[in-house]
């Protein structure tokens, strides 16, 4: 049969404030999938002409699936959302860049006419659920030489991209890293990221983290606004002795979730649902896994030949930063300033925190946002490195936009 | 808290000393929206749901220190507004019932009830607004301090809303009676604090809650906290205006008394004090003033707790909250059988019902057998007709449906039908030839080790079971009409009787959803036993020559659920004569045959009054024959209650049942006998016929009483 591929949009998205993990953090209390739950049902409140029974696909992500991040997510959380049991969902994981593929995916299937409107995001409750839980990687990885033992820590695959790109020096990435919390506390006097937050409550019944009883998690736990370059310099180098990745000059360890609204674009406007984003092109991309941080560069390379895009024709970048080296990697690929304006405005993980499969999605929200208050860009992309030598990239196009003037 | 507040409390934390203490934590948060710096309450026993969250003197202080902390905090100008909410599924589950039954004084209890007012109304008194967030399970106290607010959100998961004070013997003595008629109105107080308390505790869900106007707004359960937060957060800053409608404050008011009296007096006839008091207080709030109206709560509270039908009302609480669950001498679960098919002998309506509620509670396949193919089917089709009236009211779906009714068949051969039941039931003509004669049978054809259990009212479980194989696996099973609605069992012990039987009788017995009692093979057992001998000495008296009506109305004061002769004709004068026989047969010297009851019973009548009426019919008169000794309404509640006291004695001291506690657990679940009562031998103990009669008590002193 003769098949049309549909324009796919971003029609909506919200995450909850990212919390720190660990018994101290906000979330200590709080099951992964109750994060979820609220944002889906976020969406729904926001979106009220949306007919929950219209929504195709509930995709949900989370790097380590067992207890309350198991049981197939998508399902289980559109159930306990309240979604009619009509609405199926599936679970997704591709480590940090498990939202956007939950977005990438779900998109492909709405390009390709299986679904009009899905819901997709991610989770990862760190604290609950540390990185490396229940994994059993195959000894052949290492009888075999097949990838060098640090390829498992994220941390130490950072320092080793500082190793291939020397002129990518600890005080570069120090610098990024203020800078990323300064733009983040502009961005947050602006309330620029407010509005796409869900409140969340919050029980504590150890005195250990603070007040207990019943609270609400407003805001990010993991900023700091404030620091300078001096407070970052003397931080230990956990990963290498005398190394130059700093708990401040990368993201922490975190708590969060995320989920957006995707539909055709054609079913977007028979809704009368908003448009924040037309999703252009995406990929994702392979490199060697001991220098994982590299991977945003070839799928962006591939996501521009796809979309006929130069680098130059993208006015907006988010860029996950889980390490500041490798953002500065990417920058430095396309000759891009350290501190170029286009490159995260409201500033990015090392801020706001970065809870693994959830992260995409807070990168397109940032990016829908900037579209709507920047309608001079056309083009902007989504980028993020991801565990075990791999980058995935979005393009996305600005509804908003004004055209050559 | 003001030092006399303190000292109230302290004194009554003295006197409490095992309180499972709530604490009251104060945590802070900024509101969504930018509406600013918030302060809330969480009520929490540091314990999971299960053991939900109450309210004694040193909890009622923790909230009292919290709400000194925010009070400051208010007044400061460094919040916005307070909540309260509770812990996970709990809100608060209200006044802690251990305490007040230690209480031994007047003023004690009056203290409880003023410490109570003194923190609660705090709430009200704050320099900004106050909200309680009822996330969970909310009675009594727990809703007091909610209304107390300055509003109030609900959860649509909200499973249990109630102030079931009356239910017990008390009044909603915190604030209840006088906030709530003011709050939504006089009728729909009345219906929550009178006409849900005295439908066996009725519960209201969340969305009733909101629906009533006690809630201001609903949230669903997923993210109630946050939903209300939000809500509290755009009423400070003036976005959402709460509206309630006026309350009429006009006859309808009046009215509304008028209709909880009439309900007062259905349940309880006059004879329980709570209820009144609780509409006294109600009458009197339409004035609107609540410090009139909270005095009088305390005042009433304080009399009611040292009254004698609110310790019965309590014990009987804790009967059938506790014992029923925990039975007295039944043996350990683990020596139950399981259960996965089930034999009924008979297709009568006993037997039908029976069948029912097997397959529906057990799930299991059930089979009817009978006599003949037209019973059968009958009996069959009844089940499946009960289940299409379940599927009409969305009480099942229809696979569910489905399922029952291919649970339940019918079959003329007990052979096959019965070659691998677990649990064979019979409910066949009450005569003891005709049983073992069906039990014989059934012995031939069942796996051996089946369960054979008997439905008998009166006949011996143990002369059942005597020419069978295996006595052992007899138990009797009594059940009381209606099925569907008396939640007693009796369980049987023959002499015969193996733990085995009995454990797989008891694990049935919680399957069904029962409260089960063990009771030993005496005649009649405990209900119809104890209901025999009060009825046979009301039917002596007009025998003797009372006239029928002020016999009848001895046993008013009392509240029973119905009169003698109401009882007389809810048991159907067939069966209370032939059951009165049996008896006779048993203890000649204490159980009557009346021959005015054979007259009736062979004239065909089914009661001695006009039909819905207390007016003797004319034609039972026609058959009365009676003597000239005409008792007045007290002598003979004097001889009916001596009697019962009398015999309950007898059967504790022959070991029907463990122990007194066991009779009034009985007569509670399987009689409806009423809570202030404590089913009847606290009520016996308080007005001294039990010594006068047995010159002993049944209960010691100071349980389901007041302490000395």
């Amino acid at each position: 049969m003769p098949r049309t591929a549909r324009d796919v949009v971003f029609v909506d998205g919200v995450r909850t404030p990212f919390g720190k993990a660990g018994p101290k953090g906000i979330y200590h209390e709080t099951r992964a999938d109750d994060l979820v739950i609220k944002c889906i049902r976020e969406l729904l409140r926001r979106n009220p002409d949306l007919p929950p029974e219209r929504i195709d696909e509930v995709a949900v992500a989370a790097t380590t699936q067992i207890g309350d991040q198991g049981l197939t997510l998508g399902r289980t959380a559109g159930i306990l959302a309240g979604l009619p049991t009509t609405v199926p969902g599936f679970s997704i994981d591709r480590m940090c860049a498990g939202a956007m593929t939950a977005v990438t995916t779900t998109s492909g299937s709405i390009a390709f006419g299986a679904y009009d409107l899905v819901v997709a995001g991610g989770v990862e409750h760190m604290g609950r659920h540390p990185m490396g839980e229940g994994v059993d990687p195959n000894p052949r990885f290492v009888s075999e030489k097949l990838v060098d033992e640090s390829a498992m820590f994220m941390g130490m695959t950072a320092e080793n991209l500082h190793d291939r790109f020397p002129h990518l020096t600890k005080e570069r990435a120090d610098k990024f890293a203020v800078a990323s919390q300064e733009k983040a506390a502009k961005a947050y006097a602006n309330d620029r990221i407010q509005p796409d937050l869900v409140p969340i409550s919050l029980r504590r019944t150890s005195p250990e983290g603070g007040e207990t009883g019943w609270g609400l998690a407003t805001a990010d736990e993991p900023m700091r606004p404030g620091t300078t370059l001096e407070n970052l310099a003397g931080l230990k180098t956990p990963f290498r002795a005398h190394g130059r990745v700093t708990p401040g000059n990368a993201a922490g360890l975190n708590d969060g979730a995320t989920a957006s609204l995707l539909a055709a674009e054609d079913v977007a406007r028979e809704l009368g649902l908003p448009v924040k984003m037309r999703l252009v092109s995406y990929a994702f991309a392979g490199v060697e896994p001991e220098v994982m941080g590299v991977g945003p560069i070839p799928a962006t390379e591939k996501a521009l030949a796809k979309a006929g895009l130069s680098i130059d024709e993208i006015g907006l970048f988010e860029i996950n930063e889980a390490f500041a080296v490798q953002v500065l990697a990417l920058l430095d690929h396309y000759g891009i300033a350290d501190d170029d304006p286009r490159v995260n405005q409201y500033g990015g993980a090392i801020a706001f925190g970065h809870p693994l499969a959830s992260s995409g999605v807070r990168l397109m929200n940032q990016l829908a946002r900037q579209f709507e208050e920047q309608p001079h860009v056309r083009y902007g992309l989504t980028t993020m490195c991801v565990g075990f030598g791999m980058g995935g990239t979005v393009i996305w196009e600005n509804p908003h936009w004004e055209g050559n003037k | 808290m003001t030092s006399k507040t303190a000292e109230l409390l302290r004194g009554a934390a003295e006197l409490f000393p095992d309180e499972v203490v709530t604490q009251a934590h104060v945590r802070h948060l900024d509101l969504p929206g930018g509406a600013g710096r918030f302060a809330l309450i969480t009520l929490d026993n540091g314990l999971d749901h299960t053991k939900p969250t109450t309210i004694g003197p040193q909890s009622l202080a923790n909230l009292d220190a919290a709400l000194d902390q925010v009070e400051k905090e208010a007044v400061d100008g460094e919040i916005k507004g307070v909540g309260v909410t509770g812990k996970p599924f709990i809100f608060a589950v209200g006044a802690d019932l251990k305490g007040v039954e230690l209480l031994k004084r007047h003023e004690d209890a009056a203290a409880i009830g003023k410490g109570g007012h003194d923190v609660f109304v705090r709430l009200a008194n704050l320099a900004v607004p106050t909200f309680a967030y009822y996330n969970g399970a909310s009675m009594g106290g727990g809703v007091e301090i909610g209304l107390h607010c300055t509003y109030r959100t609900v959860s649509a998961a909200l499973p249990a809303f109630s102030l079931p004070e009356v239910f017990l013997g008390l009044v909603p003595g915190w604030g209840g009676c006088a906030l709530l008629p003011n709050l939504v109105g006089a009728d729909r107080a009345v219906s929550v604090i009178i006409e849900n308390s005295l439908n066996q505790n009725r519960q209201l869900k969340g969305k009733q809650v909101y629906e009533l106007g006690i809630a201001d707004a609903l949230f669903e359960g997923a993210d109630f906290l946050e939903e209300s937060l939000r809500w509290t957060a755009a009423v400070l800053k003036g976005e959402i205006e709460v509206v309630r409608p006026e309350v009429d404050r006009g006859e309808a008011w009046d009215a509304a008394v008028q209709r909880g009296r009439q309900i007062a007096d259905g349940k309880v006839h006059g004879a329980a004090p709570a209820a009144y008091r609780a509409l006294d207080i109600i009458a009197a709030a339409k004035n609107g003033d609540l410090r009139q109206g909270f005095e009088a709560e305390t005042q009433a509270l304080a009399d009611l707790i040292m009254s004698g039908e609110l310790r019965a009302g309590l014990y009987a609480f804790d009967l059938v909250q506790r014992r029923a669950k925990r039975p007295a001498g039944a043996p350990s679960k683990d020596l139950a059988r399981p259960v996965t098919k089930v034999g009924v002998v008979g297709a009568g309506l006993m037997a039908s019902q029976l069948g029912l509620l097997f397959a529906r509670r057990l799930e299991v396949p059930v089979v009817l057998t009978d006599i003949d193919q037209e019973r059968v089917e009958a009996g069959v089709a009844y089940c499946h007709e009960e289940i299409d009236k379940l599927l009409l009211k969305g009480r099942v779906n229809q696979d569910k449906a489905n399922r029952l009714k291919a649970l339940v068949t019918g079959s003329l051969d007990k052979a096959t039908a019965f070659a691998d039941a677990d649990f064979v039931i019979e409910a066949v003509f009450e005569e003891m030839g005709v049983k073992q004669k069906v039990f014989a049978e059934v012995e031939a054809v069942v796996p051996e080790h089946a369960i054979l259990a008997t439905n008998t009212s009166s006949l011996s479980v143990s002369e059942m079971a005597s020419q069978l194989e295996h006595p052992e696996r007899v138990v009797g099973f009594h059940f009381f009409n209606p099925v569907a609605i008396l939640p007693l069992l009796e369980i049987v012990r023959g002499e015969k009787t193996d733990d085995a039987a009995l454990a797989t009788a008891f694990g049935v017995a919680k399957k069904l959803k029962k409260t089960a009692v063990l009771v030993k093979d005496a005649p009649a057992f405990v209900v119809n036993r104890v209901l025999t001998r009060f009825l046979g000495e009301v039917l002596r008296s007009i025998d003797e020559g009372t006239p029928v009506e002020v016999a009848d109305r001895a046993l008013a004061p009392l509240g029973l659920p119905m009169s003698p002769i109401q009882l007389l004709e809810l048991v159907g004068p067939a069966v209370a004569h032939h059951v009165a026989g049996t008896l006779h047969g048993a203890f000649p010297e204490r159980f009557g045959v009346s021959d005015n009851l054979g007259r009736v019973v062979e004239a065909g009548k089914r009661s001695l009054y006009l039909p819905g009426t207390t007016e003797l019919d004319p034609e039972v008169a026609e058959l009365f024959q009676v003597g000239d000794s005409v008792l007045t309404e007290e002598q003979v509640r004097e001889r009916a209650l001596g009697a019962i006291a009398e015999e309950i004695r007898l059967m504790l001291d022959d070991e029907v049942v463990a122990e007194a506690q066991d009779i009034d657990l009985c007569l509670i679940t399987g009689a409806g006998w009423p809570f202030h009562l404590g089913g009847i031998t606290p009520y016996l103990d308080r007005e001294g016929v039990s010594e006068r009669v047995t010159s002993r008590r049944f209960l010691a002193p100071g349980v389901a009483t007041v302490p000395a």
